[in-house]
């Protein structure tokens, strides 16, 4: 699937992703977990990116930071190509490019402490001067919301999973990124705790001037803090679009299925229940075509044969469909 | 509640030990599921609703203390026989966890986990033990089930793992299920296909649920009753209907509005709940919502609300400063 740039009317991208295919080998077989994404994020922008488990968007969030080698395609950085870079080059660029994980607690060193934690990123950069390194991690400790002399000498499991979270998200900003990748940064959280994260990464992403590539499978919480909005199925787009738009109107069978499988804390809303069954098929054999074709109602022989291609049915709004609903 | 109730809850409270002072886990529940209803249970975590899911199946861990009683079907479950626990969870008491992973045995195929529970509780014969098995993996929406009795649970998918716990959870035609967080594993479009199963075979079987979750969206449009916990107590409880139309109790409101919303633009700021839940080795004084309420004045901080009827039948909430119904609403 080849696009040219021309068809985002995003206007200074930030992240350009060409064409990118990642696959890996498991017991013998190829798991095609990224299959020709393009796509781009203009300098501060947020793109949500959603998709069931197993549809490659976390491998797309690591091969973005080439901490997965792609088969093919080009991930561009402020105009430099991340594909091509290798040793301190690629290291030095990562510093503009940090990731916050899922599992907060995880993703925390149990043995070390909270302000070692937030100084690592610091001392891997080259910060020799011990009384900076301790300045810079007490003023992103505040920024997030936690007391610095409080918390830089306790450990992390003297902490809560939002704390930790909290944690995870000043280490992310320590050395003053440009992008960040949320990789689903609420969905081991608490409802109350999650609102909180929500809306610190927000308010991060105003102070530091960051751009975000907020990788969910929950689409309300996408929505809540994406301008736009790219579906992913099974190592394709399927769909992408400003975010109010995509959900008023869907033009992709699947992104409707999903905006219809959120269940609605209303009691006068009825649960759907026209979700059609079955699963995402293996990505080891990925249908022919559309591979969404296996569930997609619209689905005919065109579908199984036709690989379709990402093209505009609104301004703004891509879809890669045969049968789009508008 | 219309009709005698299948479960009663009374006064349950359940005590841990723990290295740092006694957790009050449960700190005294009432509650009624009547025949074929459905009661949603939502909290967070640590609000105790696991373990109050677990003092109604007696399935605590050795060292927890529970005090109140248990009345399922008309017997004490507290007092019962480890023999008359062991039929009762057999046949009429049966659970669906969280983790279909964790509740299925690694080892053995799905059919000889369906046909051994089928066997000794339904007391078939292998040949009849396997058609039953069959004819349940069909109704629980598993394509080629004859196929799937030979393999094993890491052969299937997260949903397909679930539907085969819910297999063996209604194998044995329950009265009451307890469901504890069924899908929060899964996937958004797995999830609605699962809690229409759930729901389905529940009207087929006018079995009694508990549905046991932290999103106030699943229980919405599922459930007949809803009981909200906070920090060990059901701090609000009422029809379905009445809740989501009228609620009184704050943090009801507040795990609410904390849920983003389809309808609002990007960027909307979420009301979030400000503070987290309190420790529960260390109880607080007063409303154990108090510190994180933003209407919480005087009393709060001094005593524990006891739960009390609201202008409508069926609603009560545990609080000193209620949120006001809103105007044109008939009490």
């Amino acid at each position: 699937m080849m696009l040219d740039s021309s068809r985002f009317p995003t206007s200074d991208p930030l992240l350009k992703v060409e064409n990118l295919v990642v696959e890996y080998a498991v017991g013998g077989k190829t798991i095609h977990a990224v299959s020709g994404v393009s796509l781009e994020i203009a300098r501060g922008e947020t793109l949500g990116l959603v998709g069931e488990s197993g549809c490659g968007k976390s491998t797309l969030g690591r091969a973005v930071l080439q901490l997965r080698s792609a088969v093919s395609g080009k991930v561009r950085f402020d105009g430099e190509e991340l594909t091509a870079m290798h040793g301190e080059r690629l290291r030095r660029m990562r510093r503009r490019v940090q990731l916050i994980f899922q599992d907060p607690i995880a993703s925390l060193n149990p043995r070390r402490k909270i302000g070692d934690i937030i100084a690592e990123p610091l001392v891997i950069a080259g910060y020799k001067d011990a009384k900076k390194r301790h300045e810079l991690v007490c003023e992103v400790l505040s920024a997030v919301g936690l007391d610095p002399t409080l918390v830089m000498g306790r450990l992390p499991h003297e902490f809560s999973g939002g704390q930790c979270q909290r944690i995870c998200i000043a280490r992310a900003l320590v050395l003053n990124p440009e992008f960040i990748i949320c990789d689903e940064p609420v969905s081991s959280l608490d409802v109350s705790i999650r609102a909180q994260i929500l809306n610190l990464l927000e308010e991060m992403k105003a102070r530091f001037a960051l751009t975000l590539l907020f990788i969910a499978h929950d689409l309300a919480v996408v929505k809540a803090v994406s301008d736009r909005v790219a579906v992913m199925y099974l190592g394709r787009l399927c769909e992408v679009g400003p975010s109010e738009q995509l959900f008023a109107r869907p033009a992709h069978p699947y992104t409707a299925l999903l905006i219809e499988a959120i269940p609605v804390p209303d009691p006068d809303v009825r649960p759907a229940e026209s979700v059609p069954a079955g699963e995402p098929p293996s990505p080891i054999a990925p249908p022919s075509g559309c591979r969404f074709r296996t569930r997609c109602p619209r689905a005919d022989q065109q579908c199984a044969s036709e690989v379709p291609e990402l093209r505009q049915v609104a301004p703004g709004q891509y879809v890669a469909c045969h049968h789009p609903l508008t | 509640m219309s009709g005698p109730a299948l479960l009663s809850v009374e006064g349950v409270a359940v005590d841990l030990p723990t290295a740092r002072g006694n957790l009050r886990a449960v700190d005294g529940v009432d509650l009624t599921v009547g025949a074929g209803r459905t009661l949603g249970i939502v909290g967070e975590s640590g609000c105790g609703k696991t373990m109050l899911s677990r003092a109604i199946l007696q399935l605590l861990p050795k060292k927890a203390k529970l005090i109140g009683r248990v009345l399922f079907d008309g017997q004490d479950l507290v007092r019962c026989s480890p023999e008359a626990l062991r039929k009762l969870r057999a046949r009429s008491l049966a659970v669906v966890f969280q983790d279909p992973m964790t509740s299925l045995n690694p080892v053995l195929t799905i059919g000889t986990q369906l046909i051994e529970t089928l066997r000794e509780h339904l007391e078939l014969d292998a040949l009849q033990a396997k058609k039953r098995s069959v004819e349940l993996l069909a109704a629980v929406g598993i394509p080629a089930p004859e196929q799937r009795l030979t393999q094993y649970p890491h052969q299937l998918s997260g949903g397909m793992r679930q539907r085969v716990a819910i297999a063996i959870a209604l194998s044995c035609e329950p009265k009451l299920l307890i469901a504890d967080e069924p899908t929060t594993a899964l996937d958004v479009t797995i999830q609605a296909q699962i809690l229409d199963l759930l729901a389905r075979e529940q009207r087929r079987r006018h079995m009694a649920m508990i549905l046991i979750t932290h999103d106030l969206g699943v229980v919405a449009g599922r459930t007949d009753e809803v009981a909200v916990m906070y920090a060990g107590r059901v701090v609000e409880r009422a029809p379905t209907h009445a809740l989501f139309k009228n609620m009184r109790m704050p943090y009801t409101e507040a795990l609410l509005s904390a849920i983003p919303k389809l309808d609002a633009a990007p960027h909307t700021p979420l009301p979030a709940i400000s503070g987290r839940p309190p420790d529960p080795t260390r109880p607080i004084k007063g409303c154990s919502f108090s510190p994180r309420c933003r209407y919480a004045a005087g009393p709060c901080h001094r005593d524990k609300p006891q739960l009390t009827g609201a202008e409508t039948p069926d609603h009560q909430y545990a609080c000193f400063h209620p949120i006001l119904i809103a105007a044109g609403v008939t009490a």
